[in-house]
């Protein structure tokens, strides 16, 4: 007997199947590329085991207290992040629409950055891999100039991948290949996203614990790897000196604050899905302690690759020594390892310094190699694709690790791709006319045709410009005024009432105190010290430009004018949203006080949402 | 393995061979071959002399366009490389890498694409045809509300009308039989 598909919740507002699926979205959301390459890095240049020490704090004082805030506000309005601000007041409207536009600009470039890991990950089934030969030139007597005084890894993530232009204002054209990527990459989205919460609720599964699973992966085998030792003991040990330096805790904040993506409004949505019935206090703790000790998690295999790299580089420069040295001194095979190469240096140099300093030998340190850290795009599609062509078995990792890393950033896609998708569901005009998968297609199809952009040769700097700009100031601005919002405007004593009836106990002191004044402080400082350490520093890039002098290092260049205005228009756009809103309110307001028959609307409260 | 006198003497071997097979004649032999400077690096000078003109030597490009011509094998024979043999003043030409006709990328891309294509289609078609089951199931109700003639026996919220419709079995045993019934 076949019955009718399920019966929503009595509002018609779908519902997630069960309450790990909505953990797993938020867990989901949360762990993201940032954990995997952004984590590590900072731990590396802030000390190691003491940049643990800020950032705890910060987890502690600003994490979970807006993440609390936001999942028990979507909980008991039960709207997208448009509506809920709508209703706890008129005036804060602006910071609902502040957050849809961060979605929308996020999503825009984000799935970008997918788009490369698909273009990796499709290139992993050739044997060999394509990073790792450098292709001839034209007539065949010797490797291509620009990869030969590069890397082959360089060559094919600038040249074969990007082909990336010497400069942020010369376009180039459209690549096709990334074109094909980036159309399945959304389609993928679509396919995922397609009816809400009720398809996303089922590729969760997948993609949420995929990434565990081939951490775990990579963890068994990177602690197996020569030199993994080193790279972890570089990357833990503490140097608590570095905690003196303020850069270090502004780091901590903001790491905290974007890796468990607040104020983005896609917590919010997922929240309002649930009944209101549930403990949103125990799950902003656990899906924050979850999101930190994923970015633990992982930073060990991490470092682990990273110090068989550079231990591997460290062994190259030593061997090309030793060539160079035995064949000068036509000395017996074998007659240098690397084990007395110190020895046999020092006797040499003191014997023969002239025939030593004649061959121009590489000083090779350990230290060195070791200090070559990078963040960002460059460590997973330069530094560990190095890695895994010196594993063996290079095509299995190689596939492994991009599809993890498509999973991680396809699960944040889903958060971004929600927190633009529910607030469009609830406004009236849209809702009544357009189904689920139309507006859902509609969406993926428009970001689809603004990313094309993206896609030009110049497409990485400006996903730099995003980045940096859209996707970090707005942020602090609009998490700022969420916690004053509910502190000061919506009033904790009502908001702690409607998290008791949620609940089921009052929320504690901590609670108290962190929303009322110190998260919102806490906001304020980070958010002056952002700006003045943007201000204080030109805004720069580096370009990679095979004709510059000192290639294959990178060309320091400012960026122009009209890109600067750019880039303080994404900044600030989301956050005029804001005054403007309340500015609309107000003057309606002062409209509306001349007419006598107004009635102003009720007091609201979670009770009543349901009704 | 260690360098010693047979190793030379194959070396020498080897180098004979590949004049010949350059040059055609069969007239150089081992003995042809000098080695001198031999040290412990395994790395020395050798000269070939030719027997027929009077103990001059075979010019330097010769020697070298012979060895190239079969470095192939004179590698195999010592179970080295390009790299670990090497002859100074020799480069090797690189090999072109083999490309496969379709690029092995493409055809990865094309499994990708239909798999996601074929979900959203069969998705987007499932959403139809429940929409379309929803529609046709609430104005059924509709009408038969409407006429008010026939109450609608609902069993969990499922028409009985439309129970029937669906899997529904008849249960022989209480099937109406006209002729257990008498007649009235």
């Amino acid at each position: 007997l076949s019955v009718p598909p399920e019966i929503p919740k009595e509002d018609g507002r779908p519902k997630w199947d069960n309450k790990f699926q909505y953990i797993l979205s938020c867990i989901g959301f949360a762990v993201g590329l940032g954990n995997v390459w952004r984590f590590p890095y900072l731990c590396q240049i802030h000390g190691g085991g003491a940049f643990l020490i800020p950032y705890f704090i910060a987890l502690l004082f600003e994490g979970i207290p807006l993440l609390h805030l936001e999942l028990a506000l979507g909980q008991c309005l039960r709207k997208g992040s448009i509506g809920a601000w709508n209703t706890v007041s008129p005036y804060l409207g602006g910071v609902g629409v502040g957050s849809w536009m961060v979605s929308v600009l996020v999503s825009l470039y984000y799935n970008t950055v997918l788009t490369w890991v698909m273009w990796y990950f499709i290139n992993s089934f050739q044997e060999p891999l394509p990073w790792s030969v450098c292709p001839l030139n034209e007539n065949r007597t010797g490797l291509n100039e620009e990869c030969y005084e590069s890397t082959a890894v360089n060559y094919f993530w600038y040249r074969k991948t990007l082909n990336i232009t010497p400069d942020v204002t010369e376009s180039g054209t459209l690549q096709w290949w990334l074109i094909l990527c980036l159309a399945a990459c959304w389609a993928i989205v679509y396919l995922c996203t397609i009816r809400g919460i009720e398809t996303t609720g089922k590729a969760i599964y997948v993609t949420a614990i995929f990434p565990y699973l081939v951490l775990t992966i990579f963890l068994i085998h990177g602690l197996t790897l020569p030199g993994a030792t080193d790279g972890l003991a570089y990357l833990f040990t503490p140097n608590l000196n570095t905690l003196k330096n303020p850069r270090v805790w502004l780091d901590a904040a903001t790491q905290i604050f974007f890796s468990l993506s607040l104020a983005f409004g896609g917590l919010i949505a997922f929240s309002s899905y649930n009944p209101q019935k549930n403990d949103c206090e125990k799950d902003a703790v656990t899906v924050a302690i979850v999101n930190s000790m994923t970015s633990l998690y992982a930073s060990i295999p991490v470092f682990s690759v990273l110090g068989f790299k550079a231990t591997t580089g460290y062994w190259d420069c030593l061997d090309r020594n030793i060539i160079s040295i035995i064949n000068e001194f036509d000395l017996p095979e074998e007659s240098i390892m690397r084990q007395n190469y110190t020895a046999w240096i020092s006797f040499l140099n003191s014997s023969y310094p002239e025939k030593i300093a004649g061959l121009k030998l590489k000083n090779c340190d350990l230290q060195e190699f070791l200090d070559q850290s990078v963040s960002g795009t460059g460590l997973a599609f330069i530094i560990f694709t190095q890695a895994i062509i010196l594993m063996p078995g290079s095509q299995a990792w190689a596939i492994l690790f991009f599809i993890m890393l498509f999973s991680l950033g396809l699960s944040s896609m889903f958060g971004n791709i929600e927190g633009v998708f529910t607030p469009l569901l609830e406004l009236p005009i849209i809702s009544k006319s357009i189904p689920k998968e139309l507006l859902s297609g509609i969406i993926c199809l428009i970001c689809f045709l603004i990313a094309l952009c993206f896609t030009l040769g110049s497409g990485s700097y400006w996903i730099d410009i995003f980045d940096s700009y859209a996707g970090s100031l707005p942020l602090l601005v609009i998490a700022f005024f969420e916690v004053i919002g509910v502190a000061y405007v919506y009033k904790i004593k009502r908001f702690s009432k409607d998290v008791k009836w949620m609940t089921g106990r009052k929320p504690n002191l901590y609670w108290q105190i962190t929303w009322r004044f110190i998260s919102p402080l806490l906001l304020l400082i980070v958010f002056v010290a952002f700006v003045t350490l943007q201000i204080q520093k030109p805004s720069s890039y580096a370009a990679w430009n095979p004709k510059h002098e000192g290639f294959p290092m990178k060309e320091e260049k400012v960026y122009p004018p009209w890109v600067l205005a750019i880039c303080v228009l994404l900044a600030v756009l989301p956050c005029v949203f804001v005054p403007l809103v309340a500015l609309f309110h107000l003057i309606k307001r002062m409209c509306r006080n001349k007419d006598p028959s107004f009635v102003p609307p009720a007091v609201f409260s979670c009770k009543g949402a349901n009704s | 393995y260690a360098w010693d006198a047979n190793e030379e003497y194959l070396f020498k071997a080897m180098v004979a061979f590949a004049l010949r097979r350059y040059s055609s004649k069969s007239t150089t032999q081992i003995s042809n071959v000098l080695l001198c400077n031999v040290t412990d690096r395994v790395s020395f000078w050798f000269v070939v002399t030719d027997s027929s003109k009077n103990v001059t030597t075979v010019p330097g490009s010769e020697v070298e366009a012979a060895i190239r011509m079969n470095r192939n094998r004179i590698n195999s024979a010592f179970l080295l490389s390009d790299k670990t043999l090497q002859f100074l003043k020799i480069t090797s030409t690189l090999s072109p890498p083999v490309e496969p006709s379709t690029p092995v990328w493409l055809i990865v891309f094309g499994v990708v694409l239909c798999l996601i294509v074929a979900g959203i289609f069969f998705l987007v078609v499932a959403g139809i045809q429940q929409r379309k089951k929803k529609n046709k199931q609430s104005t059924e109700r509709e009408n038969l509300e409407e006429k008010g003639e026939v109450a609608v026996t609902v069993e969990n919220g499922i028409p009985c009308e439309t129970l029937d419709l669906k899997a529904g079995h008849i249960n022989g045993v209480f099937a109406a039989d006209d002729e257990r019934f008498t007649s009235l």
